[in-house]
């Protein structure tokens, strides 16, 4: 166990954020589905007696009839604003104070740094360099998240739980959100900032980053496990494996969709269906290549002239 | 020598005299500044506690007024908020003033970036703190954007009407990132130049319009003309993909931002402030209909 390397990475300046952000992440979800647990708790009881329902208040807040609904900004909001304002500027002073902004040598484009990193909130997009060729990880997929998170309004068009916290009416759509998140944006810039050293090798935490590591990568194309050498029936086999597997995906996908939550099935125009079943196919296959890549040493499904998936 | 002015003339002993004469208007001014001439030009409403002038405070004060003069009562518990919107264009307002002070000291070219750091880092007065803090808000401001961001989904606070507004703010979150992104380059150092190299290898990618993308080399794209050539100025990192950094850091990225921002703000009011903490809803009372609701 190397402790010293484990603190060099934690303590890298520029790595301080993300070290922070592993434990604000955490936190605030905790304090969000506290929130979402009381609430829930009172849709149980309200569902459970409709003659409540009719006269609760409906929010898990204090409430008293007397008490007014609204408040004047002027103090009661301004007066938190300035106190966030002065606890942000104390805690950055501070920071500023104690720990200095990175500075290495000049540029100089004959020396590459190793491992060459590029800041903690795009190592997520980095480490699928590793899964996917770059026109995929680097161009398509962010695409996609853009996409993907603007669309999300005009797909979840149901009204439960619009401005309150609540899990029990949400689960798909927020524990899709969270999937998203935490686990495909989160977690892989976690490990590509903590985890991949020089080479952008695999280095479990505590272990030390060794430059001259050699590593004995195995990178199998699905098409030579089948003794396919043509180029073309190589072009063809893959597109075949990667189309079919998309089909089954999305076919798959369907089936749950419509099984799991049929009112989804029932709200949703054909438009906003196909985008749904077609967002939650990316979102699957990125963790299927994770696994085919470190599990099986599979590093493209269809290889062609062109490109590479 | 001949007396200046009056109060030469007059000597100071006589002024006190006239103060002493005039007095009770004087001590009413320093007992009451808010009856003064000068402080109603300034803000134009009343000073005692009444809920007229409570409002007022906020909706008479230009920098007070994107508030409503009355918020619901829950919608201002930090359990619910976050404060993570607010302290995000806190930060901004930092990075913008730390920003524009750094300006003063920095070269945007190859010859003088990278000492212009040192200078600003062992020669400006304050210039490392302010360095640091610009560095740090920075950080800080991705964090913030990406708990707003989890704050206003876990509260289902994108669904209607505020659809628009959560795809503004999507937007903002990519400012945020590239804003971020073109300051790495611009110290000029061994960090920021395979930071960014790394970042741009990717648009080479891309697919038609990048030399080493499905097609690219197809339709004719190199390393002179594709979309990373655009991006750079250049084949490689250099000279211009210095200034163009700085220039996407300091103007164009700053402006976008800034409009999106008045949008998003603006936005929230119309669309009928925070969204919550609304009352909780029942599936059974949500109607059944296919679609668009």
């Amino acid at each position: 166990m190397d402790w010293k390397q484990l603190w060099e990475i934690c303590s890298a300046p520029d790595n301080v954020p993300i070290v922070l952000l592993l434990f604000l992440t955490p936190f605030y979800l905790w304090y969000g589905f506290r929130e979402a647990i009381k609430n829930d708790r009172l849709i149980t009881q309200l569902e459970a007696d409709p003659a409540l329902a009719k006269t609760h208040h409906r929010r898990h807040q204090p409430y008293h009839p007397a008490w007014d609904k609204t408040v004047h900004v002027w103090p009661y909001l301004l007066r938190i604003e300035l106190l966030a304002a002065l606890v942000v500027t104390a805690f950055l002073c501070i920071w500023a104070i104690y720990l200095d902004a990175p500075l290495e040598e000049p540029a100089n484009p004959t020396l590459t740094m190793n491992p060459a990193k590029a800041p903690w909130y795009f190592l997520g997009l980095q480490e699928m360099l590793v899964y996917f060729d770059p026109w995929i990880a680097g161009v398509i997929l962010p695409n996609i998240i853009v996409v993907g998170l603007m669309a999300i309004p005009y797909m979840d068009t149901s009204p439960l739980g619009n401005g309150y916290y609540t899990w029990k009416q949400r689960k798909f759509a927020l524990g899709g959100f969270l999937f998203g998140y935490l686990v495909l944006w989160l977690a892989l810039a976690i490990v590509g900032t903590f985890i991949r050293g020089p080479g952008w090798m695999w280095f479990w935490p505590g272990q030390t980053w060794d430059a001259h590591r050699v590593v004995h990568e195995v990178n199998i194309h699905l098409h030579e496990l089948f003794g396919i050498t043509d180029v073309w029936e190589i072009a063809i086999f893959g597109g075949i494996a990667t189309l079919g597997f998309t089909a089954v995906l999305g076919g798959a996908v369907d089936f749950a969709l419509r099984k799991w939550k049929p009112e989804l099935f029932r709200k949703m125009n054909v438009i906003q269906y196909a985008h749904l079943v077609g967002f939650l196919i990316m979102m699957i296959r990125l963790p299927v290549k994770m696994v085919l890549k470190l599990g099986f040493d599979i590093k493209y499904v269809w290889v062609t002239p062109w490109f590479n998936v | 020598m001949a007396p200046k002015n009056d109060m030469d003339e007059a000597g100071i002993g006589e002024l006190v005299e006239k103060a002493k004469e005039a007095g009770p208007l004087q001590v009413k001014w320093l007992k009451n500044p808010f009856e003064t001439q000068m402080w109603r030009s300034i803000f134009r409403h009343k000073v005692d506690d009444q809920p007229r002038n409570r409002s007022l405070a906020v909706l008479s004060n230009v920098f007070l007024h994107l508030h409503p003069a009355k918020v619901n009562r829950d919608s201002v518990r930090y359990t619910f908020t976050w404060g993570m919107g607010g302290i995000t264009f806190y930060l901004f307002l930092i990075l913008t003033f730390t920003g524009v002070a750094l300006m003063y000291y920095y070269h945007p070219d190859k010859a003088n970036a990278f000492r212009d750091i040192l200078y600003i880092k062992n020669d400006v007065p304050f210039g490392n703190f302010l360095r640091n803090l610009h560095r740090w808000a920075a950080h800080s401001m991705i964090i913030t954007v990406w708990l707003h961001q989890m704050r206003v989904f876990m509260t289902g606070s994108y669904k209607a009407p505020r659809e628009f507004n959560w795809n503004v703010g999507v937007i903002l979150l990519l400012v945020t990132m590239m804003l971020s992104f073109t300051g790495y380059l611009l110290p000029d150092d061994q960090l920021g130049f395979w930071a960014v190299t790394v970042g741009t290898n990717m648009a080479r990618a891309t697919p038609l319009i990048g030399h080493e993308g499905p097609f690219g080399p197809e339709i004719g794209a190199t390393a002179f003309n594709d979309v990373r050539f655009a991006m750079l100025g250049g084949s490689i990192v250099d000279a211009n993909a210095l200034l163009r950094s700085y220039i996407h850091h300091c103007v164009g990225l700053p402006l976008v931002g800034g409009v999106f921002m008045i949008v998003h703000f603006w936005r929230i009011r119309k669309d009928g402030s925070i969204s919550g903490p609304a009352p909780v809803m029942l599936a059974s009372e949500v109607k059944n209909a296919k679609g668009r609701r």
